[in-house]
């Protein structure tokens, strides 16, 4: 009887080793090994002797941590991780904040056209960010807006949003319309969740809307917020699509402005691929610190419910 | 160049990027058996090779050669133009698997791929007539070393100016002669109206800014024995600079980039009305401000002095054979006929819109002026004997980051309006330039 059972879990112990090896060469293939080869790189780099021309003018040696004291001792990689934390204030509790309202909305006894709504908020998230980028460029452009054509027409004027001063404020938004849909379908379904009876009791007990959405439904839901202020915080770190679609249309923002910009240019326009995952293995390890740094501020309330 | 080199217009869409992506996996796919065949090519067994390349049309060039060529066909594979077709490039190269034969190559690209080992010295298999083929000022770009040569030129992009001249017309200007006759001009033509603009200095393209330092005499590198010097921080340059960025300060040329939307309404609805541009310039004219057409003339740059001729090149590419191929003979004998034969030049300006380099078969080719000057019969006679007086320039090995480093530099100094922060941006890169090379383990001289 026991050896029978042994022999089964060897077997399927077995069977389970051939049904995740796919998924595990996978996984080895397309990313550990890229990784690791990645990290490789991060340590070498080129050196030239004389010109520097034809065969043999370049040879790989060893950096050592030359390459990450290059990109850390560059005032313009630790500009672009300050715009980009900066981006970042600015886009999550904006975004968040108005994903929560539009779910709290939708969510609310009083909403009409939910439906609609729902997807008139969403469909943002569909349009791919390049697109987005190109479609708000030309909105932010003087020369192509209709909102400056409006407020040239009424006498009046409008900041360039392109100005150095604000062009952050300008790529946020993009960040915002198009992200805001998606976060709030998120915390909508988990709304959607939570026992009817809850809000039963708290109406019994005297409680208006305002006080069953803060002191019932945004408790209830605090994993989920939690959970995507998490995305978003990553999101916000590799923020690149929008500044660099958003480049060629003015000179407020430079090559490097978010450090994906810079590991970008260092690989494919200055071809220094050694510098670049250097930078690479930089930001991934920033997104691993800020994000797990954050669910650790607040794991209390995030798996609060999974403990109880 | 053509419409095609000119580097921003085809970097734009990203639709243009699932295209080559397509194209260059199919390029791969057919480079595969080019390569498995050479090993044993006999005498029957055609020679094929793959050609990277992004001018448009060119299949119908490359066409003409195959009929003629049996024994070696050439398979087009299209590719984005510029700094991605060179990573794709260095990469394959790095990987020893999946280059081409041929590869379109941008003159100022030529350095950094030589220093990177990806395209072949060519000077022994060239036939002795080619060089004769090209001015002296484009020849330089190839022929970087003593007898070595890198590439043929295919196209290039002298530059000239163009305006608009029924407004010329209208406030009683003429095509400026000298840089002080357009600083007026541009004086003139904001007075009339403040929205109105001569030009603009955009950040966006360092192209053209070394053209613009080429023709006051600068060569931002220079080859000195077994080293390289760098020579961005020196007179011409500067003169340049603060030219530019004095009339800039003083708000008659605009400070927006070109190759915006805004820029090309500015275009359309006649707020800017010059361009210092390339001989490529009529087809990003007919494509960007096609409302214009017949309204626009084109005359030779300004000079620094009255009495010089001389101008500066932005854009143009060449043929480069690579490290790669083994069919090095087979990818010369085609470069050669691409850029100096005469059935294939009439083709590249015919099919392509190229303003080729080869100056004894282009007279020919030349004839009739592009459609956006159709009423400028001399368009091309003049573009000619403007190509001629191209200075010489020698491009370094790390072009690209002086390009990025121009980018930002001249992004702050646009935005500042000040003359003294457009001199400043030119140490800026000067300096920017320097470390790199040194960092790379360049001994400079």
């Amino acid at each position: 009887m026991s050896t029978a059972t042994t022999s089964l879990t060897r077997r399927s112990n077995r069977f389970a080793y051939v049904f995740i090896a796919p998924a595990a060469l996978c996984f080895a293939l397309f990313l550990a090994v890229p990784i690791l080869y990645a990290i490789f790189i991060s340590f070498r780099r080129e050196t030239v002797v004389g010109l520097g021309l034809g065969e043999g003018g370049r040879t790989e040696i060893w950096a050592g941590l030359g390459n990450y004291t290059a990109v850390l001792s560059d005032p313009e990689f630790l500009a672009s991780a300050g715009r980009v934390l900066l981006y970042g204030c600015v886009l999550v509790p904006v975004m968040l904040g108005l994903a929560l309202l539009f779910a709290l909305l939708l969510d609310s006894r009083r909403a009409r056209v939910r439906r609609f709504a729902r997807i008139a908020i969403f469909l943002p998230y569909a349009v791919p960010a390049v697109i987005s980028s190109v479609l708000w460029g030309f909105l932010y452009l003087p020369g192509t807006s209709p909102f400056h054509h409006t407020a040239d027409a009424l006498g009046g004027g409008l900041p360039d949003i392109l100005s150095p001063s604000l062009v952050l404020l300008a790529i946020a938004n993009i960040g915002i319309w198009g992200g805001t849909g998606f976060n709030m379908v998120v915390l909508y379904t988990s709304l959607k969740s939570v026992p009817s009876e809850l809000y039963e009791a708290a109406t019994l007990d005297g409680c208006d809307e305002v006080q069953i959405a803060t002191r019932i439904k945004i408790p209830m839901i605090l994993p989920s917020l939690i959970m995507t202020a998490v995305f978003s915080i990553i999101a916000t770190l590799q923020v690149f699509a929008e500044p660099m679609l958003l480049r060629p249309l003015t000179s407020s923002i430079s090559t490097t402005w978010s450090p994906l910009m810079r590991i970008y240019r260092d690989a494919f326009i200055q071809n220094d691929i050694y510098i670049a995952s250097a930078g690479s293995v930089l930001v991934a390890l920033a997104t691993f610190v800020i994000s797990f740094g954050f669910l650790r501020l607040v794991r209390g309330q995030a798996f609060a419910q999974e403990e109880r | 160049m053509s419409r095609a080199s000119s580097p921003r217009l085809t970097r734009s869409t990203s639709r243009r990027w699932f295209l080559t992506t397509g194209a260059a996996l199919t390029g791969t796919a057919l480079a595969g058996p080019a390569l498995a065949g050479c090993g044993g090519t006999t005498a029957d067994e055609p020679v094929e090779l793959t050609f990277w390349t992004w001018a448009p049309e060119i299949e119908e060039v490359v066409d003409l050669w195959n009929q003629q060529n049996p024994d070696v066909q050439v398979v087009v594979s299209r590719q984005d133009a510029g700094d991605a077709a060179v990573t794709k490039l260095l990469t394959a190269v790095r990987a020893k698997n999946g280059a081409p034969d041929l590869v379109q190559v941008e003159y100022q690209a030529i350095t950094s791929l030589v220093s990177a080992d990806a395209i072949a010295d060519i000077s022994e298999g060239l036939a002795p007539q080619t060089r004769d083929h090209f001015a002296e000022g484009i020849w330089s770009s190839v022929n970087l070393q003593a007898d070595s040569v890198y590439a043929i030129p295919q196209d290039t992009g002298p530059l000239q100016f163009y305006y608009r001249a029924d407004v010329f017309e209208e406030l009683g200007l003429s095509a400026p002669v000298t840089w002080d006759d357009y600083a007026e001009a541009a004086r003139v033509i904001n007075a009339a109206d403040p929205d109105m603009y001569l030009g603009t200095f955009s950040n966006a393209d360092p192209g053209l800014f070394p053209g613009l330092a080429q023709q006051a005499g600068a060569s931002w590198w220079e080859i000195d024995g077994e080293r390289w010097s760098v020579a961005i921080d020196e007179e011409p340059t500067q003169r340049v600079a603060q030219f530019w960025g004095e009339l800039v300060e003083e708000g008659v040329i605009d400070n927006e980039p070109m190759y915006t939307p805004q820029w090309n309404a500015a275009l359309n609805d006649g707020t800017q009305v010059g361009w210092v541009s390339a001989a490529w310039a009529p087809g990003v004219l007919a494509g960007n401000a096609g409302t214009t057409a017949g309204s626009w003339q084109m005359a030779p740059i300004p000079q620094w002095d009255t009495g010089e001729s001389a101008t500066g090149n932005w854009g143009g590419s060449t043929t480069a054979v690579t490290t790669q191929t083994p069919h090095r003979e087979a990818a010369v004998r085609f470069a050669e006929w691409l850029n100096t034969s005469a059935e294939a030049v009439q083709a590249l300006v015919n099919e392509s819109g190229v303003f080729p380099a080869d100056q004894i078969e282009a007279e020919q080719a030349l004839a009739e002026p592009p459609e956006f000057f159709a009423h400028q019969g001399d368009f091309y006679e003049l573009s000619t004997s403007n190509a001629e007086t191209v200075r010489p320039f020698t491009f370094g090995p790390n072009v690209n980051v002086t390009y990025s480093l121009f980018n930002d530099a001249f992004a702050r100094a646009a935005q500042s309006r000040s003359a003294q922060a457009f001199t400043e941006a030119i140490t800026t890169l000067q300096e920017g330039t320097i470390a790199d090379l040194e960092n790379q383990g360049y001994v400079l001289s």
